[in-house]
């Protein structure tokens, strides 16, 4: 979509006005400062699918809209927690985030930040794997998605 | 070296580079810099209301009347704030309009400052698109974005919010020929395979249906619907926004249809077995409940310009996006050169069966009563008028029973408020229509609830001389409402009288006007032939109505269209 002020009021007013859910959205300008690219994450039928993206679609600062979902694509989301690291704790949680391939990025003595990026599900299944009264901090951006291959969304 | 302009300069230019001849308004603060350009010239007229809900609504009416985008001037915070029902209204009937904001100076936006509102915030919901102009060098450019915007693909309004001190600031003025928008290209030609599809469901029809909305009327496409719909003898229902874009005085019309719609076209809707739906959008007051709508053994093709209207109530068989001008025309060409026809057989089974429904006579009211009935001063304006007139209307039964009975041939006719049903409407938008249409005959049907929303608009049509026939059904009840309480909640009439009412003949008086008051049915006829020989005068008519006269038939709501109630 155009990089101007309020096009993103626009198609978060537009969901809460239509009542379509948002589950995530991460939005920033691309390569050609002019644009935003935005990747929305909602549930719903495929009748209800189809009518969100039309009514995307009408806005007028919406350039161009694709439904992930109709071929190959790839998703990532960053996840930035802070968790309680104490005593054995800490050797445990340093394997725990070697193994969903994650990343120490701040450490205290009584705690790391773990930086992690997946698909929504893996950072999820980290957040299971990990003691939830150890989990002190969440930070998520959302996810973003890109098509597989030569399938280009290109204005 | 050019000479550079303000930003109010530079906005009244571009109206006149637009063709604008007549905006409506009313001037504050944060519009000061605008109202004074418009003082030096005299290519822009400027209609002054009494309230800025009537100003949007006159630039709607002078809009639905002309086919031109009607124009509005409002001042910052409670003038945009006043505005807001009428730009709803024009954005739920799809009305072509510019609206100018003015805004608190860019220092003070957010500030909380005096007569401040987040303009674009609050509109936004309800305008086709909007723009806060922040800097003066972009505003010839926004201005020529708007009137793009507004009237090409679906219409609506648009709005640009100015801030004062943009509209102090110079810069040089230029004022594009064309304007492109890489995110805004509306699709305008039909797909040749779609249209190909359709013509072939259509000639396989047995129980053809035509079923035409508002978007008929907004493409001036009543020309080819016209032919199309004779041309293959197929019988035409038309929706309340519709009404004009086929003949109601044919044969092949079945007149309105849905929630009081006629008998006739509710069954024939329900039964066919291929529905063309043409500019329409399937909403709840026409189709009633999806589910009882839907029937497997009915093919629907939809022609529209907006794909958001295609499979959103209703699933389609052949959609069509492109405008309803440019479909028709296709798909006549195409049906021309065709050799085959429908089954004539079946559609003469058809047409018989059609018949039975409008033998049903679903319209009926005594026409002997002593009491002077309201569809019968509906027949008798139409009468009187020849059917010639622009009716606007407010919203109710009134409404309604306008819409049921003054039968109207031409598009462009009939201006009433279909989606958002704005009480106080028909007064404001019949000073619209008549401004653009100087010579017309021009009649506000309403009500004594109705009209007392607007009713200080009586003043700018002293003003303007505007010679306006207004006809106000009196039945001292907000008549739908009442109706409702009768058929759903038990005859108890919470708050649905109208008590208190003042004596319209002398309100009338007071502001210059003529005032009659009709309360006997042998009256009816006189009083209207009376009023309209009195071409440079507006006549308020107020007639003394049946209390207890309900608008049938009705679909009450979540029934299917089959299921209506009958005199």
């Amino acid at each position: 979509m155009e990089n101007e002020a309020g096009a993103l009021s626009r198609v978060a007013g537009l969901f809460s006005a239509r009542g379509y859910n948002i589950e995530s959205l991460s939005v920033a300008p691309t390569e050609d400062p002019t644009l935003s690219r935005m990747t929305l994450v909602t549930v719903g039928s495929d009748e209800v699918v189809e009518q969100v993206t039309k009514q995307l679609n009408k806005l007028i600062e919406v350039v161009k809209i694709i439904d992930l979902n109709d071929g190959n694509h790839i998703e990532r989301e960053l996840m930035l927690v802070k968790v309680r690291a104490v005593g054995p704790d800490r050797e445990e949680i340093k394997r725990l985030a070697e193994i969903f391939r994650g990343s120490i990025i701040d450490v205290t003595d009584k705690s790391f930040t773990i930086e992690l990026t997946g698909t929504s599900s893996k950072l999820d299944a980290f957040l299971e794997a990990i003691e939830r009264s150890a989990v002190l901090e969440t930070v998520r951006t959302g996810a973003s998605g890109i098509g597989r291959g030569e399938w280009i969304l290109k204005v | 070296m050019s000479v550079e302009l303000t930003g109010a300069e530079i906005t009244i230019r571009c109206l006149q580079e637009e063709g604008v001849q007549c905006i409506f308004g009313y001037p504050g603060g944060a519009v000061l810099f605008i109202y004074d350009e418009l003082f030096k010239q005299d290519k822009v007229r400027h209609i002054l209301v009494r309230h800025e809900q009537a100003a949007i609504h006159a630039a709607d009416g002078y809009a639905r009347s002309s086919n031109k985008v009607g124009v509005a001037l409002v001042t910052s915070g409670p003038g945009v704030t006043n505005a807001v029902t009428g730009i709803a209204t024009a954005y739920m009937d799809s009305i072509p309009m510019v609206v100018i904001s003015g805004q608190v100076p860019t220092s003070a936006i957010g500030l909380d400052a005096f007569q401040e509102v987040d303009t674009v915030g609050i509109t936004r919901p309800c305008v086709k698109h909007n723009f806060l102009v922040k800097d003066v060098t972009e505003l010839a450019l926004t201005i020529k974005k708007a009137f793009y915007i507004a009237s090409t693909g679906r219409p609506g309004p648009v709005l640009v919010d100015i801030p004062k001190d943009v509209s102090q600031q110079k810069t040089k003025f230029v004022y594009p020929d064309k304007v492109s928008m890489r995110s805004y290209n509306p699709v305008i030609k039909g797909h040749a395979r779609q249209i190909k599809k359709a013509a072939e469901l259509i000639l396989s029809a047995k129980r053809p249906m035509v079923y035409a909305g508002g978007g008929v009327i907004l493409s001036d496409a009543a020309a080819q619907l016209t032919e199309l719909t004779q041309m293959l003898n197929f019988p035409c229902t038309n929706t309340l926004m519709g009404l004009g874009g086929y003949p109601a005085t044919d044969r092949q019309s079945l007149g309105m249809l849905g929630m009081h719609g006629t008998y006739e076209a509710n069954m024939a809707m329900q039964y066919c077995d291929v529905l063309i739906a043409v500019g329409a959008r399937f909403d709840d007051r026409v189709i009633g409940n999806p589910k009882h709508f839907f029937n497997e053994n009915r093919k629907i093709i939809h022609i529209d310009i907006d794909p958001s209207s295609i499979s959103k109530r209703v699933k389609v068989d052949v959609p069509i996006v492109g405008d309803v001008l440019d479909v028709l025309k296709d798909l006549i060409k195409l049906l021309k050169a065709e050799k085959e026809k429908p089954d004539q057989t079946a559609l003469k089974e058809w047409w018989k069966q059609i018949e039975l429904w409008r033998e049903r006579d679903c319209l009926k009211f005594d026409r002997s009563s002593k009491i002077i009935k309201p569809q019968m001063v509906i027949e008798k304006l139409f009468n009187v008028t020849k059917g010639d007139a622009f009716i606007t209307s407010d919203v109710g039964q009134h409404q309604m029973w306008a819409a049921q009975f003054y039968k109207f041939d031409k598009p462009r006719r009939w201006i009433n408020s279909g989606g958002l049903g704005t009480m106080g409407f028909g007064m404001p938008a019949a000073m619209g229509v008549q401004l653009a249409n100087p010579k017309g005959k021009v009649a506000c049907i309403t009500g004594e609830a109705s009209i007392q929303m607007c009713i200080q608009e009586l003043s700018t049509c002293k003003q303007y001389k505007l010679p306006l026939k207004i006809i106000n059904l009196n039945n001292r009840y907000m008549g739908m409402v009442r109706q409702w309480q009768e058929f759903f909640h038990g005859n108890r009439y919470a708050e649905s009288y109208m008590n208190a009412l003042p004596d319209f003949v002398k309100l009338a008086e007071s502001y210059g006007h003529v005032g009659m008051k009709i309360e006997k049915p042998e009256d009816v006829e006189d009083a209207l032939k009376e009023a309209f020989k009195l071409k440079d005068q507006l006549v308020f008519m107020d007639f003394i109505t049946d209390q207890t006269e309900n608008v049938f038939p009705m679909v009450p709501g979540g029934k299917g269209l089959s299921e209506m109630i009958l005199v």
